[in-house]
């Protein structure tokens, strides 16, 4: 046997000839298993996915039957009445303005945090904060809640008539039952809470800054702070994106604190201060345990609605993060 | 514009670990020096201590004088950030920002420098470009990314970013070693045209491409592994190649180093 065959069976050539026997390979048994467990994992959570979406849409259908009102716009929810009228108008409105304001909130200090932690500290002190943005997501949502309850509101009772009172002008801010328990008070709580998922995702994003963009600008004369206009903030803007993502989505979905600070009143109402509003995913949970089938049932829709809001956003979001793709 | 840098008893540390030790050399202006000598002799530490940039590693630091037409730019209150827009640079590898059309990657500096005006910025643009020998191949696609330039062209793009600010001298960093050996000559017929308006520094490990393009060239040395850098000795080129007054530097140029 010359030496090229050799070569030949040892780097795994097919061998048709049957007469030395097919090369080994254990790295290919390898491959395979890795191959099969890959899809196997894939095809499981397609599974999965269709079964729920399967299981939620049977539950709401009867539901939505039996409603009298338009799904889309009605306001009130009264779907444990008979006739049972409920719509998801308000509590999609309540998400989406809670979440929007949360985000509008809590992103720009998130990225001023992460900023500071990343370029600004000296490096102690960055570890410390580092390690206490972090431990803000520690925290149980209970908690905020509880907080925002007995101790928050009060401070946005009088952040509230201070803004109301000065600022009224704006629709806003306008209204006159002005309280603690409003949206605004929500988004607040919110934005305190997807503000270490925004920060901590935002500094990775930065520490991965390749060293030649910094060096280049550094090179052509720049401050830090036009360091981090030139190299920095470019190249981490899809990050900045998809952290801002995540956060959304967090406050998309929270549940417990909404829905202990919300002191629920019914109507879409552009007039964050006032008390009252409500999102679809504290409505779960302040009115599961008392629902009847059917309410049951309209609160499975309104979950299928906030999953279809939480997509949009998703998609939204990559649709920006993939615009400016060549130049990333 | 083109500036005198004279160098006297330059130290530069890593930490506690001194890189190079006690240079001193003066660098005419409207000429290029080239600066050779073994992998890790202090070469690029050297060339960033003449604008600043070794400093912004964190622990790094230097001892001495760097005087650009008797300005110490390690005085005191002297701005690293306004030494760099007098003293450019080109790396070793084009670093073009990447999210950056190449229009705003040459006029990068000029912003930072306060450049404003569309008609302004787009005259210093083209004669940049122009001045990097890359208007042709780039002019009907300014607004396209940089980075989908090739290698040899995203280094003249570098280059070009580095004019644009018209800096008193510039710093390459083996500017060609990425390249082909046409964009390399590219490159060095663009040093030749250059050097008429700036003082330019060269760091490479191409001794013909140091025959080539340089005036003077500096030959530095390590004692061995550990050991601080030195400047071995700086003279004309020619003289370097031919005849030079180190042995040190005979037996490296000759490959009867080591
Ligand atoms: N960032 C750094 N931190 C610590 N030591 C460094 C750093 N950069 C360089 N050094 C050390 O300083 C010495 C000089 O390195 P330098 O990069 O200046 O050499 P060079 O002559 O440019 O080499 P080359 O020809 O390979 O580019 C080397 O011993 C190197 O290990
Ligand atoms: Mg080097």
């Amino acid at each position: 046997m010359t030496s090229e065959i050799d070569i030949g069976s040892r780097a795994g050539f097919a061998r048709d000839d049957g007469v030395a026997g097919p090369p080994r390979s254990t790295g290919r048994l390898g491959d395979r298993l890795f191959a099969l467990a890959a899809q196997g994992s894939g095809v499981l959570l397609l599974a999965v996915m269709v079964a729920i979406g399967v299981f939620l849409i049977w539950k709401a259908v009867p539901a939505l039957q039996a409603n009298e009102a338009d799904f889309l716009t009605e306001q009130e929810w009264n779907p444990n009445a008979n006739p049972p009228v409920f719509g998801i108008a308000q509590l999609a409105f309540g998400t989406v303005m809670s979440s929007f304001l949360a985000l509008v909130m809590a992103t720009p200090v998130a990225i001023g945090i992460a900023l500071f932690i990343s370029f600004y500290a000296p490096r102690r002190l960055a570890a410390g904060l580092g390690y206490l943005v972090d431990l803000l997501a520690a925290v149980p949502s209970i908690v905020y809640g509880l907080w925002g309850l007995h101790y928050f509101n009060t401070t946005m009772d009088d952040v509230g008539r201070f803004l109301n009172a000065y600022f009224g002008w704006i629709p806003l801010f306008g209204g006159d039952s002005v309280g603690g328990r409003s949206l605004l008070t929500a988004s607040v709580i919110l934005a305190i809470m997807i503000l270490p998922i925004i920060s901590s995702i935002t500094r990775e994003v930065f520490l991965q800054v390749p060293g030649s963009h910094v060096e280049a600008a550094l090179a052509l004369g720049a401050t830090r702070w036009e360091v981090i206009k030139l190299a920095v903030l470019p190249f981490g803007r899809s990050g900045m994106i998809s952290a801002a993502m995540l956060g959304l989505g967090r406050a998309l979905g929270e549940t417990i604190a909404v829905a202990m600070v919300l002191s629920t009143a019914s109507g879409i109402s552009i007039h964050i201060l006032a008390d009252g509003g409500n999102t679809i995913a504290a409505n779960i949970a302040n009115s599961f345990a008392e629902a009847t089938e059917t309410g049951r049932g309209a609160l499975i829709a309104s979950g299928l609605v906030l999953f279809v809001i939480t997509l949009i956003v998703n998609m939204t979001a990559r649709l920006i993060v993939a615009r400016r793709k060549e130049f990333a | 514009m083109a500036k005198r840098i004279e160098v006297s008893g330059l130290n530069a540390y890593y930490g506690r670990v001194r890189a190079i030790e006690d240079i001193s050399m003066t660098i005419e202006p409207r000429s290029v020096t080239a600066f050779i000598g073994p992998s890790g002799c202090g070469k690029s530490t050297f060339l960033r201590t003449l604008n600043r940039m070794h400093e912004v590693i964190p622990g790094a630091r230097v001892e001495g004088k760097v005087l650009l037409d008797d300005e110490d730019l390690y005085g005191p209150g002297v701005d690293p950030v306004a030494v760099r827009r007098v003293v450019g640079m080109v790396f070793q590898r084009p670093n073009p920002f990447p999210t950056m059309s190449i229009y705003d990657n040459v006029a990068a500096g000029l912003k930072l420098n306060g450049v404003r005006r569309k008609s302004l910025l787009d005259e210093i643009v083209e004669r940049s470009l122009r001045g990097a020998n890359l208007w042709d191949e780039v002019k009907d696609r300014l607004h396209r990314p940089g980075a989908g330039l090739s290698g040899g062209q995203q280094q003249r793009l570098c280059i070009a970013r580095a004019i644009a600010v018209e800096p008193q001298v510039l710093l390459m960093d083996e500017p060609c070693s990425a390249l082909d050996p046409i964009s390399t000559l590219a490159i060095e017929d663009l040093i030749a045209e250059l050097k008429s308006r700036y003082t330019i520094v060269i760091v490479t490990h191409n001794m013909q491409q140091a025959a080539r393009v340089s005036d003077r060239t500096a030959f530095f040395n390590i004692a061995g592994t550990g050991e601080p850098g030195r400047l071995i000795e700086i003279d004309d080129t020619g003289k370097i190649f031919t005849n030079p007054s180190q042995k040190a530097t005979e037996d490296y140029i000759t490959g009867r180093f080591g």
